[in-house]
């Protein structure tokens, strides 16, 4: 340790990375420990080049270039550089494709990352810089502003769209939930924690942990394998323990 | 706005069928009614260092001066000037459109105004609540200063978050300025004011009040924000389907022969129906870009990389002004969808 800062000093304050910013190392110790992680053209993070609206930006990630290395994509880590809250979400793909479109509150103009593990535990790390004027994630929503939240929460909507990209089946799915940053004043943290597609066998198809930058009713795109599967459910909770349990029809 | 324009990229082919499919979709929907393009005229040379917007009043037809603004997006470059203003020397007072972005332009345009005219200013009107269409209504304090009833109550509401985001787009042109709603509300009307006779009339979809002014002496229509020219329309406040109506309106107050001359406060003043067909076809390929996007499944983040037709290409405040569009309106035609019954069940 009595070497540590020296050494520190020396490095590059910003750990390597392509965009040059100095919260990079923390934000990527904060995501993945102190594994290593490279940075990787196969990691595709894409944001609008200017949120026009700080509340709702829209990400999409793609990992399909990591299919084939190291066994395949294992987890999918999304985290903000500049957020007062950076984690953003967790995917673990299992059975469908390993992308994700879904939208985050912004609180300033950021680097915003994934960070994809493949089976063999190896990082590869995506990036991708987003304009903001600010303000995501520091002011209520709009059910939580027009109070409508509680009378929606937990609702579900579901729909396939076959063929967007070649020979997949798209899921979009829509969860009701206000999603509080715990960063206005007096609205602690309310946010969705869990959401995991089931089968009617109990098989999980993907698994997704949930932060505090989700946009409010998160929808979140996926995409699965073209075949209908029976007794498809999406389930999961939020930090108060509330359950959410619907049908997703094929 | 310029570091977004910079970071733009258009899409990587990248093995994806979206921006493609898209396309093809925009060509075949593109064929009808394809507008003209209108000589877009060079714009004045603001002077940040003494805040000069260089304003000068164009003299478009016996009476009437149009004050253009830049072809642009807001940016510090161009002072945050893109909004034509003007006024009318009516022989029974000066009749001013439009104040400008800032208490600086107000205070510049009834200077540029006092040097041509000797008349008095009879009132200052507001075609709708947008910033640009008051922010300089400081300068013009001691006269009556009017706009349609829901206008003037839109700027008392939104006025605070307007001067927030100009002052954070354009600096220090805003210097002084504060959010100063028109006092008087104006009814629909027809003005005799000396020998002119000028209509005021309240269409709607550009905003939910949207002030239209008919120089019948002279057939000059000051549009307003229903009509855009050789730039891309903004739509915070839109209902496509009224605004379409009202273009409809529009055409056929023109091709009456009632109008001679369109003074879009957007885009270069012109003749004919150029104006209002680059309009209705913008607003057409985008309510159907979303709609039909949206029933395909695609995500916000997806339809935002779609590349514009060709003969949108050379309208200004590209791509931000999509971008705006489709950040606000996209989403609900995604949640209309999902609400909506499954495709084929």
């Amino acid at each position: 340790m009595a070497c540590g800062p020296l050494a520190f000093a020396q490095d590059d304050p910003t750990g390597g990375d392509p965009l040059g910013s100095m919260q990079y190392p923390s934000l990527r110790e904060q995501t993945i420990g102190k594994a290593a992680a490279k940075f990787s053209d196969a990691v595709v993070i894409k944001g609008p080049a200017f949120a026009d609206d700080a509340m709702n930006v829209p990400l999409l990630v793609d990992a399909r270039g990591l299919s084939a290395v190291g066994g395949g994509v294992a987890h999918i880590r999304v985290a903000v550089d500049r957020n007062p809250v950076r984690q953003v979400l967790d995917f673990e793909p299992l059975r469908a494709l390993p992308m994700l479109a879904f939208r985050i509150r912004m609180e300033q103009a950021s680097p915003v990352r994934a960070f994809v593990q493949t089976q063999d535990g190896q990082w590869h790390v995506g990036s991708t810089w987003v304009q903001a004027a600010g303000g995501g994630c520091t002011v209520p929503g709009a059910t939580r502003a027009d109070g409508s939240w509680s009378q929606t929460l937990g609702q579900v909507q579901a729909r396939f769209f076959n063929n967007v990209l070649e020979g997949s089946r798209r899921l979009r799915v829509r969860v009701m939930h206000p999603m509080d940053t715990g960063l206005v004043a007096g609205i602690p943290a309310f946010y969705i924690e869990e959401l995991q597609l089931v089968d009617g066998a109990g098989q999980v198809w993907w698994r997704l942990a949930l932060h505090e930058p989700v946009s409010e009713n998160p929808l979140i795109t996926f995409e699965l394998p073209p075949q209908a599967v029976s007794g498809l459910r999406l389930v999961g909770r939020d930090n108060n323990g509330n359950r959410i349990d619907a049908e997703v029809g094929g | 706005m310029s570091a977004a324009k910079d970071r733009f990229r258009s899409p990587q082919g990248g093995g994806t069928p979206f921006g493609r499919l898209l396309l093809c979709a925009a060509l075949a929907l593109g064929g009808a009614a394809q507008a003209q393009t209108i000589a877009v005229p060079p714009p004045s040379t603001p002077d940040a260092a003494t805040f000069n917007y260089d304003l000068r009043p164009r003299q478009i037809v016996e009476g009437t001066w149009v004050i253009e603004g830049a072809v642009q997006d807001f940016s510090r470059a161009n002072g945050c000037n893109i909004i034509n203003t003007a006024f009318i020397a009516t022989g029974a007072g000066v009749v001013v459109i439009n104040t400008g972005p800032s208490r600086l332009y107000g205070e510049q345009q009834r200077r540029a105004i006092e040097r041509i005219s000797r008349e008095p200013v009879q009132r200052v009107l507001s075609l709708n609540l947008h910033p640009d269409y008051f922010f300089g209504n400081q300068a013009w304090a001691d006269r009556p200063t009017q706009a349609l009833p829901g206008s003037i109550a839109g700027m008392q509401a939104e006025g605070g978050a307007y001067a927030d985001n100009l002052y954070r787009l354009c600096g220090d042109w805003m210097r002084g300025t504060e959010s100063t709603p028109a006092r008087e509300p104006v009814p629909p009307q027809t003005l005799q004011l000396g020998q002119r006779r000028l209509e005021l009339m309240r269409l709607q979809g550009h905003t939910a009040d949207d002030l239209v002014l008919l120089d019948h002496h002279t057939g000059v229509l000051f549009a307003g924000g229903l009509v855009f020219a050789e730039r891309v329309p903004t739509t915070p406040h839109a209902d496509f389907e009224r605004w379409l109506a009202s273009l409809d309106v529009l055409e056929q107050l023109i091709t009456s022969g009632r109008v001679k001359t369109v003074v879009p406060s957007h885009g270069p003043v012109h003749s004919g129906l150029a104006g209002v067909q680059q309009t209705r076809d913008w607003l057409r390929w985008l309510t159907v870009l979303m709609q039909t996007s949206a029933e395909r499944g695609l995500d916000l983040g997806e339809v935002l990389r779609t590349p514009v037709p060709e003969r949108f290409a050379r309208w200004a405040a590209q791509p931000a002004e999509l971008h705006r569009s489709l950040s606000q309106w996209y989403p609900r035609y995604e949640q209309r969808t999902l609400a909506g019954p499954a495709p084929g069940r």
